[in-house]
């Protein structure tokens, strides 16, 4: 980031506000994917490429459509294809945009080590600042929907940025513009919302009684969104979690463990301070050297008497 | 001085000299550029290791240094730290060791309870760094693992790791508080005064012959 912000509500292993004087006064932004709309093509993949001037390695055919076959460090966002069998033998294809859900509540950043590694703008758009990053993978460790990624090639953490350079300058992202069935779309939080709704209400219409938003609650809400036909059931979209939370085991190793931890290392000090000014140290006295020579001489004239 | 004063006691060779102190080197490197990533307070401790990429890259191979390192030594160690019936005892009677009261504790042998249950949580936080830090070991070693165990190593290290260096505090003051103990770890000697004081059926044992330093 070249240009200073100052509009950022989080950063990662700061313990005091960052500069955020800049609000989100007209809302903050949400990306909505509808799943329903979207045809595979994969214009959106190329246009984060195009954008973002990444090149992924040309890879080998994995036996499905996902190519690459998983994130990386040159694909921050990729299309999954789930070929889903139903009940009555019929067959159907559910296609997801996978990337990062730039969740309100990030795992990410919560278990980031590096100070300004990852931000969190008032816009809600989770950023990675890569000159900041160590490479430790505590992000992946965090994220709830195993986003990120570490490039084998400078070792630094990489996911989908939101296009946070091109809403900044008060565009949508990338993937938004090209998208040709309008799949995905963008605006503020609230009125994806209402799309959404509309969506929805027609795709009830049409026999998708399970139609819906995911939107989960677990991780404060998100700033992508999907509208989904099988809502109930979002693991059928090649594994979104149904209910997504960061871990218990991170947020006790981010949560109280810090705090307690330097209390111990502190209070274990001390107490040894304390304890040598108090009760003082243990020294060896003339009498214990006296004792131990004559033992000394016992137990020689024992062994030769 | 006089005569008795010169009576001295080997109590650690010059090998397990040396192994003891690449053990307690690499332990403050672990442990700083460890402390580091741990708490945001103490980040900038990542400077000392040349910034935090390089902290990130250097700790794993701290930390392998000195866990081989510690096996070593604690091999030395093992016989004489398998806790019975007296150590119990003198456990037991902790005010006792913190008042500085030995003549009211069961006589010791080459290690007291103390340094043995050190040696033991000691071991067991040796054992479960190692484990979990090659399950966090990005570079080399997560893409083996399932995220649930990758999450459960993460705490599991950051807990032992504490524990590890409590205990290290622990012992550096007792080190400090047990006057002549330090040189049996610099020089290797103890006077016989302070083996017949700290540890006083080991001092029969060498003065008789019966076994030598190690
Ligand atoms: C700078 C840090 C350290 C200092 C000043 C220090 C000092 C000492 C001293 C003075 C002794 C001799 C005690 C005696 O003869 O009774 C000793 C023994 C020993 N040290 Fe350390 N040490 C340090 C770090 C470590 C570390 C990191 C480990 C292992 C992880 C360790 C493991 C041991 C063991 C197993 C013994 C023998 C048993 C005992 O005396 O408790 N030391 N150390
Ligand atoms: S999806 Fe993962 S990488 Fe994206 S904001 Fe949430 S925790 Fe962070």
């Amino acid at each position: 980031m070249a240009l200073q912000s100052l509009d950022i509500v989080r950063r990662s292993a700061t313990t005091t506000p960052a500069p955020q004087a800049r609000g989100a006064h007209s809302g903050q932004v949400a990306k909505l994917i509808d799943v329903t709309k979207c045809i595979g093509c994969k214009a959106c993949q190329v246009a984060c490429m195009e954008w973002n001037d990444l090149r992924d390695e040309v890879g080998h055919c994995s036996g499905h459509f996902d190519n690459p076959p998983d994130l990386g460090g040159q694909s921050w966002t990729i299309m999954k294809f789930a070929e889903h069998e139903h009940a009555d033998g019929s067959l159907e294809w559910l296609i997801r945009k996978d990337g990062c859900m730039h969740c309100a509540d990030p795992g990410c950043l919560k278990a980031c080590p590096s100070p300004g590694a990852i931000v969190q703008y008032a816009n809600g758009i989770v950023d990675f600042h890569e000159e900041n990053c160590i490479g430790c993978g505590y992000c992946v460790t965090g994220c709830p929907f195993d986003v990120p990624r570490i490039s084998k090639h400078d070792r630094k953490a990489y996911k989908c940025t939101l296009c946070s350079d091109r809403v900044a300058v008060g565009q949508e992202p990338a993937c938004v513009k090209t998208c040709p069935t309008g799949a995905i779309v963008f605006g503020s939080k609230e009125d994806m919302h209402e799309h959404a709704a509309e969506r929805i209400e027609d795709l009830k219409s049409r026999g998708y009684a399970n139609a819906g938003l995911y939107d989960p609650a677990g991780v404060g809400g998100t700033h992508v969104m999907y509208v989904l036909h099988h809502a109930d059931q979002p693991e059928l979209y090649s594994g979104l979690p149904k209910n997504p939370v960061i871990s218990p085991f991170v947020s006790l190793w981010k949560g109280a463990a810090k705090p307690l931890g330097l209390l111990a290392i502190a209070a274990t000090a001390f107490a040894g301070f304390l304890h040598y000014i108090g009760i003082g140290p243990n020294r060896t006295d003339e009498h214990d050297e006296r004792e131990a020579e004559r033992e000394a001489q016992r137990l020689r004239a024992e062994e030769h008497p | 001085m006089n005569r008795e004063h010169d009576r001295e006691i080997v109590r650690y060779r010059a090998p397990t000299r040396i192994n003891h102190w690449i053990v307690a080197i690499s332990f403050v490197l672990a442990a700083l550029s460890g402390l580091a990533l741990f708490h945001p307070a103490l980040f900038p401790l990542a400077s000392l290791f040349g910034g935090g990429p390089w902290t990130r890259i250097l700790h794993p191979f701290i930390g392998v240094v000195m866990v081989v390192a510690f096996v070593l030594l604690a091999a030395r160690m093992w016989r004489d730290n398998r806790i019975d019936a007296r150590d119990r005892a003198w456990l037991r009677n902790v005010g006792d060791v913190i008042h500085n009261r030995e003549e009211n504790l069961p006589e010791v042998g080459r290690f007291n309870g103390g340094q043995k249950l050190l040696f033991w949580v000691l071991v067991t936080c040796v054992l479960v760094l190692l484990l979990s830090g090659l399950v966090i070991w990005r570079a080399y070693f997560s893409q083996w693992f399932p995220i649930g165990a990758i999450r459960l190593s993460a705490v599991a290290h950051a807990l032992f790791g504490l524990i590890l260096v409590c205990s290290i505090i622990v012992h550096i003051y007792a080190a400090i508080w047990v006057k002549g103990s330090l040189r049996a770890m610099t020089e290797g000697k103890v006077s016989y005064g302070w083996a017949w004081r700290h540890h006083r059926a080991w001092f029969r044992e060498v003065v008789s012959a019966r076994r030598r330093a190690d």
